[in-house]
């Protein structure tokens, strides 16, 4: 078992093709607490990136849940920050306005959480998601986003562009979404 | 020798005369490049339920010029600025207060300096603490907001949906029949708990909410005893303030926690978030108690800062904003 990510929540190992994600006892809070939230989270996450892939988003099979803990497939692709062009982002405009037609707010949107693997991108980390069909939390979410494409991609503008076409192409209320979006940049807030 | 230069400049050093009362605190001190010189404050309480936002107004309105004039006779020589709470805070106290910052600096002859009270807090940590570039977790009556510097502003990481924790605690606090201020009586109770009662738990990314939490620890009180409901009141949301703090750190990749503001004065706060420094080995600052809560003295020293860099605000430009967001204001000084 290799150690592949540390985060401030979980640790997350890989053991031949499989991912397990495991939520780290916290010792700040009680018990009672920190026990509840891990289970919960743990549920919730795996019932999103089951439910993603429903709605035509590809995840990470789920091989097995439990307290704290989900073992699922490892995708063995190229983070999207590694290679990222006008195409991809058009088609991970696509991919997202899928997500959120479902109602699901991934909460954690960055160019290293979208894998491309055989010529299909794939969405990870569940570990922030939530349901919710408020223009707001899903115009936070394309907007963590497109801060990632500023930050480490020189050609954000036309990227960006392309990202909104295919974004509106998989979701009818997308101009609403990228209205707010620009008001959000403006508020100058989720740096 | 250099070390005249240096003597000299200490002798001629800046003074700052800071005014604060954006709530229930009405506060005037002047600092200076080393230290608070003298600080003077009157505080306003009401006699029953919370604070009235045009009771405590008229309160400073009735003792400013006396917490003015105290300050001033302890004064060593020249008054360099007046810096004055711009926001946020309730409109009636702060538009007081701001009229009084006008007039003194007029007749004081020197320039005026509106700052954000948020910011103020976490600038006076900093300077009484070992802390250089921390998140801050700012808790007080109306806010609660984790915060850190980065490329000319104090970045809101995470703050509350709804209301502050400390207006949360006082709020179940009068529903339990608790007096204002309510958060050290919850504390105390906490202590003699037995039990902990399922509350809400509400972080959303990097927010947090605490008005449904109030609400359940109301409606607990009745049938669970009120010690307990506190004990769980404090575990639940304190839980979810040292959360985001700690996906802040993660986040930023800073090795520096400040707790600042008035429920920073809580003893179970401080102790969860010191263990979670602790686990992540990384620094932990409280400063002393009489910087916490809200004081001229933050408002004085951010002043200072600011009037170094060169900042000055020209009285049409010095109107109020009980929503000035920490995030709005332009870090010069750093």
């Amino acid at each position: 078992m290799k150690i592949i990510g540390n985060g401030a929540e979980a640790v997350i190992a890989l053991e031949g093709n499989t991912v397990i994600k495991t939520r780290i006892q916290k010792h700040y809070r009680l018990k009672e607490i920190d026990e509840g939230i891990r289970r919960d989270r743990t549920r919730t996450e795996a019932r999103l990136i089951s439910e993603a892939r429903r709605c035509g988003v590809p995840t990470p099979v789920i091989r097995d849940v439990t307290d704290f803990e989900i073992k699922m497939e490892y995708i063995d692709g190229t983070a999207l920050k590694e290679i990222i062009n006008i195409a991809l982002s058009e088609q991970t405009g696509e991919l997202i306005g899928r997500l959120h037609s479902c109602g699901i707010v991934h909460g954690d949107l960055t160019t290293s959480n979208i894998l491309l693997k055989n010529g299909k991108l794939f969405l990870i980390d569940f570990g922030l998601s939530y349901l919710d069909k408020s223009v707001e939390a899903r115009g936070v979410d394309i907007h963590v986003l497109f801060q990632t494409f500023k930050s480490t991609h020189e050609n954000h503008v036309e990227l960006i562009r392309a990202f909104k076409k295919g974004y509106a192409r998989t979701f009818s209320d997308a101009a609403y979404i990228i209205a707010r979006e620009k008001q959000i940049e403006s508020r100058g807030r989720y740096a | 020798m250099p070390y005249n230069c240096g003597h000299e400049n200490l002798m001629s050093g800046i003074s700052i005369l800071g005014l604060e009362g954006t709530a229930w605190n009405l506060s005037a001190a002047i600092v200076d490049e080393d230290d608070v010189v003298v600080e003077n404050t009157a505080t306003y309480k009401p006699p029953t339920g919370g604070i009235h936002p045009r009771e405590a107004a008229q309160h400073h309105a009735n003792h400013i010029a006396g917490v003015i004039r105290k300050t001033l006779e302890k004064r060593r020589g020249r008054i360099n600025a007046v810096a004055f709470s711009m926001g946020p805070g309730l409109g009636p106290c702060l538009r007081t207060v701001a009229t009084a910052a006008r007039a003194l600096a007029l007749s004081l002859d020197a320039p005026l300096i509106g700052v954000n009270h948020c910011i103020a807090h976490i600038e006076v940590g900093i300077w009484k603490t070992p802390a250089h570039d921390p998140v801050a977790l700012y808790v007080s009556g109306a806010n609660s907001q984790v915060l850190s510097y980065r490329a000319g502003h104090y970045r809101v990481f995470g703050e509350t949906l709804d209301i502050g924790i400390g207006n949360a605690l006082d709020k179940f606090a009068r529903s339990a029949g608790l007096s204002h201020p309510g958060g050290p009586k919850v504390e105390e109770l906490a202590k003699h708990a037995t039990q902990y009662i399922k509350l809400p738990y509400t972080v959303k990314g990097m927010d947090f909410s605490f008005s449904g939490l109030a609400t359940a620890a109301h409606e607990a009180s009745r049938k669970y005893p009120l010690p307990d409901v506190c004990h769980s009141f404090q575990e639940t949301a304190f839980a979810m303030l040292v959360e985001v703090t700690e996906r802040a750190v993660a986040h930023t990749g800073k090795s520096e926690v400040l707790l600042a503001g008035g429920v920073g004065a809580n003893s179970r706060l401080r102790e969860m978030l010191g263990v979670m420094c602790n686990d992540r080995g990384i620094g932990f600052y409280v400063p002393e108690k009489r910087f916490m809560g809200d004081n001229g003295a933050m408002i004085a020293y951010l002043g200072l800062l600011m009037y170094k860099s060169g900042y000055r605000t020209e009285i049409p430009d010095s109107k109020v904003n009980p929503d000035y967001r920490p995030d709005d204001a332009v870090v010069t000084w750093r």
